[in-house]
Order: C-alpha cells, then structure tokens, then sequence
C-alpha cells in the first residue's frame, strides 16, 4: 500500500464531506433558529437531485448551473411551508413537529417515485467520467466541482448570516427571541425565510450531488440520516459545525472503508456519534445548553 | 287489507341475516366448483420500489405479460401484483395480507432476504411459493414444505460460474494470473461470498485471488472500493453485483483510471440491465456475467417475447430475458401444477408442482423438475457478454452467438 493510495483515500473524504456538509447545513440553519428538526430533510435534497436531472435532460443545464435556479426555487418552497404551515408547529409538542415533517417526507417520496418510478436517474455529465492526476493523486473532477460549489454556497450563507441586516436579525431571533421580538422584529417572516434558506442549501446540495450519484428516491432516508449524524457531531445550530462534520464523516467513512471494510463505513459514521454523543453532547463546535 | 308482519321474532334485522344465511349457504357449493374450475390467484411479491426496483420492475414487466402467454398455453392466472418495497419485512406483511386476500399460490420476491420471510408465512398458511429469483441457499436447505425454487442457489451460481470462468480463460488464451472478488454485502452477495469461500479452492482457476471486498449496494459511490481493488491492481475483477451498483462500479474505475483486464460476474444482476447499458453507453460493453439465460430457440421464449416485445416499447427482451423469463417461469410452474391438481387447495397444488415436469419453458436448461428440496438443480448457466450494449451468449458455444472478448479494450478505446 502506498502514500499516493491513502492520499487518493483522504482527497475523495474530503470531498465527499463537503457535500455532506452543505447538505447537513440546512438542517442545521432551520434548528438553530426555528428550532424546529426537518425529518423530509433528505426528501427534499431528492427532490432537488431530480429536479437537476430534469434540467439536464430536458434542457442540457449543466446541474452546476442549475444549483442557482434550483436553490431560488427551493427558498421560495421553504419559505411557503413555513409560513402556510410549519409555523403552527412551531412552539407546539415535538412529537407533533416530527410527525408532521416524517408525513411530509413520506409524501414526497412516493410522489417522486409515482412521478419518476424506482430507477435511479444518472446526468452523464461531458466531465463524469474525467478526473485530475496530481502527481500521484488522481481526483475526480466531478467530485471537485462539487466540492467547489459547496464551499461556494456555504460561504454564500455565512456572509448572508454575518454581514446583512436580514441575516443580523435572523441570528438575534435564535439567539435571544423574546427580545427579537420586542424590538420589533417580524419573527415569522424571519422564520420563513431561514427555513427558506434552509432549504436552499438543501436544493443546492441536491444539484451538487448528482454530479457524484444518481437520482433515486431510495437515497431520501440515507440522506436525513446523514444529516442528522453530520449536525449532531458538528453542533446542531452549528453552520462551520456542519462543514467540519461533513468532511469528518466523509474522511472517517473512506478510511474505514479503506482500512477496515467498505461494508462497515456506515457503522463507523454511528460509532463516531456515539463517541460524540458521549464525550460532547452538544457536538464539536455547538454551545452548551 | 292484510296486515304488515310484525313480529317480536322475526324483525327487519332477522329477515336480512337470514337472506344473507340463505344466499351464501345456497351458492357455496356452486362457488366451490366455480374455483375449481376458474383461474389461479397468484400474489406475485417484488421489490417494485426501494434499492432492488430496478429488477423488481424488470420481473414485473415480465409478471404482467405472463397471463396473456399462459393463456395460450391452456393455463388461467389471476395476479395480484404486490411490492415487498425491497424489505423482508415489508414482504412478510405484504404475504401475509396477499393471502388474506386470497391469493391461492406466491410468486416471488427476487430477493433472498424477502423470499424467507414470505416463505415463512406460506409455510404457516399451506400456500405454495415458487420462487422466481433468489440464490440463498436457505431457501430450499430449510426443510420448507411449500417452497420450490425454479432458480439456482448461490452454489450452483458460482460452481457453473467459475466452471464457465475457466471456459472464457481457455477461449479467449488470456492468462489472468490474480483476481479481487468485490460483492454487495446483503443476503444475495454474502451467500455468494459464502459459495465462493467454498468452491474457489477447488476450482482449478489459474488465477490466485488477491482479496475479497463486501460492499454497501446501496452506497452512493465507490470511490473507495475501486482504491482498494486499485491498490491491489489485479487482472480479472470478479464482481457480485446487484442494480446501480454496478453503474458506480463502472463509472468509479474509469474516473480512477482503473483498467481491469476483465470484469467477471460469477453469477449475479447489475451488469446487463437496461440503465446500465443507458449510463455507461460503450463503457458498459465487455463484461461477462456467467448466469442462466433465456433460450433464443424455445418457442416459449419466442411467444414470450412476441407479447413481450409491444407491450414494452422501452425495454428490451434481450436485455430482461432473465429477469422476466424466470418470473414468467414461475408463474407456469404454479399454474401448471393447479392444473394437474385440479383445485386450488394448497397441500394438493404442492404436491403437484413437486412433482412438476415442464419440458418446453423459457430459460435455457433441461426440463423443468423439483429434487426433494423443492429445488430445480438442472440449471445450467451461459457466459454473457456486453456487446454493442446487448448481453450477448459467447458460451457454451452451441448456444453462442459470438466468441467471448478478453482481456477487454481499454475504458478510451471504446467506442
């Protein structure tokens, strides 16, 4: 075995995290401030890988190109369901908000697969195939424009968060919402457009991802594990807490896969959170109840 | 002017129970006779959704055909279409409501985990499952009494597999000197692995086997797979593959720039269903999948295809012939046996499907026979090769219609 082998090993992790991480940061965005968990989380990233491939057939929209359309449509979808109905939940009993969101996502599955049938749906991109050699590393180029565009779009939301006065306000409703709201400020409005932002990271993630699989409504619950897993070892709230976890979970799956067995990536992802949950329940980079 | 009856014994609600009583007691009998004579009820349970559709679908196509074909065999069949949703556990509920609904015989499930599941509860209700795919060798090892199996288990998979293996080296004089084994690590795949375990040592193949890899079938990529195999750089890569995985597989070595000399699956999906063909375009050409294959002389298989082909514009015959042919097998093995049974009884319609001998049928092989296990040990395999995006028969060369390919060109050569 050789270093360029292990390198190649580390390279895809790290690349494959940062997708994960993208995804993982809806999530995380629409807990940290809504404080509502979105179980359809993952239903919705399918969602977007279809409407991507969609694109792609039908009108040869390349699904880097198609990340910014999709993510706009995504928000608006967002911040719809927040205000038309993830509102009343908000506040209520968390069962009640789980129940609601497993109910949506179960919708949306069986409507992909009515619309779409179980076939995984490929974009075989001009660059599918294609990879860069870097001296001994060689690294997929579909995999590295992924990686690109999800660190684009996380560092998109982090400016949005750190430097608008939109972005000011959602952050001092999840930091302090009694006195958000006696300021003046239109908390559900916020809600809904931090869900709606939520969701966008979602549809990008989506867009990004089909780059790397195929479309298939079997990946909706991989995926809202995943989420889950990445939000729960970065920091549930957390949005660096989400990219760190990301590339931890996507380099600690590839060198399991690579050191131990393929098959036991994903218990090595469970065994992580547990660890976690065990020596730091609030995560890597999350804040302490 | 008569009186209305009223009466404390005998109410409205008395006349009608007792019309109901009557009608059902009086046309019992005559539905007795009406099943005997009538069609068979059939659940045939797939995976129609979940990670095995794609093959779910494929044996669906097939199980949808099936009636009209039969029909004109003097066979009737009544098929309640159910989706186990690629879940054992699904697949015991959905048996279980099937025959609730009168299903009179299963087929089923493509997949070894769910056929178990649903093999217990026929077992329990002395309803006759035959089943159409699926290679765990517990199926028929398991001493069940209304289980017969029309496929090969995972043994006969890898022996005829590997035997055939041997064949391709010595047709094609490509001296392969190391292999890797890669196989999904669900039921299906560990069964394979099992087989392997057990019969590579005594195979005879010239080639030593380097590693044996399970993966994750349902995996979003396998990129760290095909490190791994890369990093052992063999010249044969033997493959248990089950649906997309095989497209990942594919795409995975060519954006590692891994060129295997050739890529043998001992007996398994993935490599020749249509989706593969459509992903890959010319890199799905040249891998060989030893597995039994449908028969191009049998006039069944030709009448098969004949309502196939139209009812199917999008799919090939020649591409699902092994999904559909061993689903439509199944359900003539069941309505053959209602037939000689002449009742839809369970433990009367068993006896006569193990006691099935069905000369003309779909799949290459001797005639159709059930060994005391209720298992079908006469079905040989042929070695099939992607050849300008079709499988291809390259041996046994009676059956052939090309010479098999290795090692294969590499992934740029292809056009």
């Amino acid at each position: 075995m050789t270093v360029a082998i292990v390198l190649n090993v580390l390279v895809q992790g790290v690349l494959t995290g940062l997708v994960y991480g993208l995804m993982a940061l809806g999530l995380s965005v629409i807990f940290g401030i809504v404080r509502v968990v979105n179980f359809a989380h993952g239903e919705f990233a399918v969602v977007a890988m279809y409407a991507t491939w969609l694109l792609f057939v039908t009108l040869g929209l390349d699904p880097l190109i198609s990340l910014l359309p999709i993510a706009i449509v995504f928000f608006g979808i967002g911040y719809l369901l927040q205000a038309t109905l993830v509102n009343r939940f908000v506040g209520r009993a968390e069962h009640e908000q789980f129940i609601l969101l497993v109910g949506l996502g179960i919708i949306i599955v069986n409507g992909l697969l009515m619309i779409f049938g179980p076939d995984a749906r490929p974009a075989n991109l001009s660059y599918s195939f294609d990879s860069y050699m870097i001296g001994p590393v060689i690294v997929d180029k579909a995999r590295v424009f992924a990686a690109a565009g999800a660190l684009v779009v996380s560092a998109a939301l982090v400016a949005f968060f750190r430097y608008t006065a939109t972005g000011t306000a959602i952050r001092a409703c999840a930091d302090n919402l009694t006195g958000a709201a006696v300021v003046g400020l239109n908390v559900k409005r916020l809600y809904a457009l931090t869900f709606g932002l939520g969701l966008a990271c979602v549809g990008a993630a989506g867009a990004l991802m089909v780059t790397i699989a195929d479309a298939s409504p079997a990946l909706s619950q991989a995926f809202t594990l995943l989420a889950f897993v990445i939000v729960i070892i970065g920091g549930l709230g957390s949005m660096a807490g989400a990219l760190i976890g990301g590339v931890l979970i996507g380099v600690s799956e590839a060198l399991a896969s690579f050191f131990l067995a393929p098959s036991m990536k994903s218990m090595f992802s469970f065994a992580l959170l547990v660890l976690i949950l065990v020596l730091r329940p609030q995560g890597l980079m999350g804040r302490r109840a | 002017m008569s009186r209305p009856i009223r009466s404390r014994h005998l109410t409205r609600r008395a006349v009608t129970a007792g019309l109901g009583a009557g009608l059902a007691a009086g046309v019992a009998p005559f539905n007795i006779v009406r099943a005997q004579s009538s069609a068979l009820k059939i659940a045939v349970i797939l995976p129609r959704s979940g990670y095995l559709a794609q093959a779910g679908q494929s044996c669906y196509r097939g199980a949808l055909v099936a009636p009209k074909v039969l029909a004109d065999y003097g066979y009737k069949v009544e098929l309640m279409h159910v989706d186990c949703e690629s879940s054992a556990d699904v697949a015991r509920t959905q048996a279980e409501r099937a025959i609730n609904d009168g299903a009179q015989a299963v087929v089923g499930a493509f997949d070894s985990a769910s056929t178990l599941s649903i093999a217990q509860v026929c077992e329990q209700r002395k309803i006759p499952l035959v089943v159409n795919i699926a290679a765990a060798p517990q199926l028929t090892e398991q001493g069940y009494q209304y289980l017969v199996r029309n496929f090969p288990t995972g043994g006969m998979l890898v022996t005829n597999g590997l035997k055939l293996i041997n064949d391709v080296l010595a047709a094609t004089k490509f001296d392969a000197k190391t292999a890797v084994f890669l196989h999904a690590n669900d039921t299906f795949g560990t069964a394979q692995r099992h087989a392997m375990d057990a019969i590579f040592p005594h195979a005879g193949l010239p080639f030593k086997l380097l590693d044996e890899i399970a993966y994750d079938p349902k995996a979003q990529d396998l990129s760290v797979e095909v490190t791994k195999v890369r990093s052992l750089n063999p010249d044969l890569l033997l493959v248990v593959t089950r649906a997309a995985d095989a497209i990942k597989l594919v795409r995975d070595m060519v954006r590692q720039r891994f060129e295997p000399k050739g890529i043998i699956s001992p007996g398994s999906p993935g490599l020749y269903d249509e989706e593969f063909y459509q992903a890959l375009g010319p890199l799905s050409d040249y891998p060989i999948y030893n597995i039994p294959w449908a028969n191009p002389k049998s006039q069944m298989a030709q009448a098969l295809e004949k309502v196939y082909a139209p009812a199917n514009p999008k799919y090939r015959f020649a591409v699902e012939c092994f999904n559909v042919g061993f689903t439509f097998e199944a359900l003539l093995v069941a309505a053959a046996g209602f037939k000689t049974a002449g009742s839809a009884n369970g433990p009367e319609m068993m006896k006569a499907i193990r006691a099935t001998n069905i000369a003309d049928h779909v799949m290459i092989g001797p005639p159709i026979k059930f060994d005391a296990k209720g298992q079908n040990v006469g079905i040989p395999s042929a070695a099939v090769q992607n050849r300008n995006r079709t499988p291809t028969v390259t041996l046994p060369a009676d059956v052939a219609t090309a010479e098999p390919v290795l090692p294969m060109p590499g992934w740029h050569q292809r056009t």
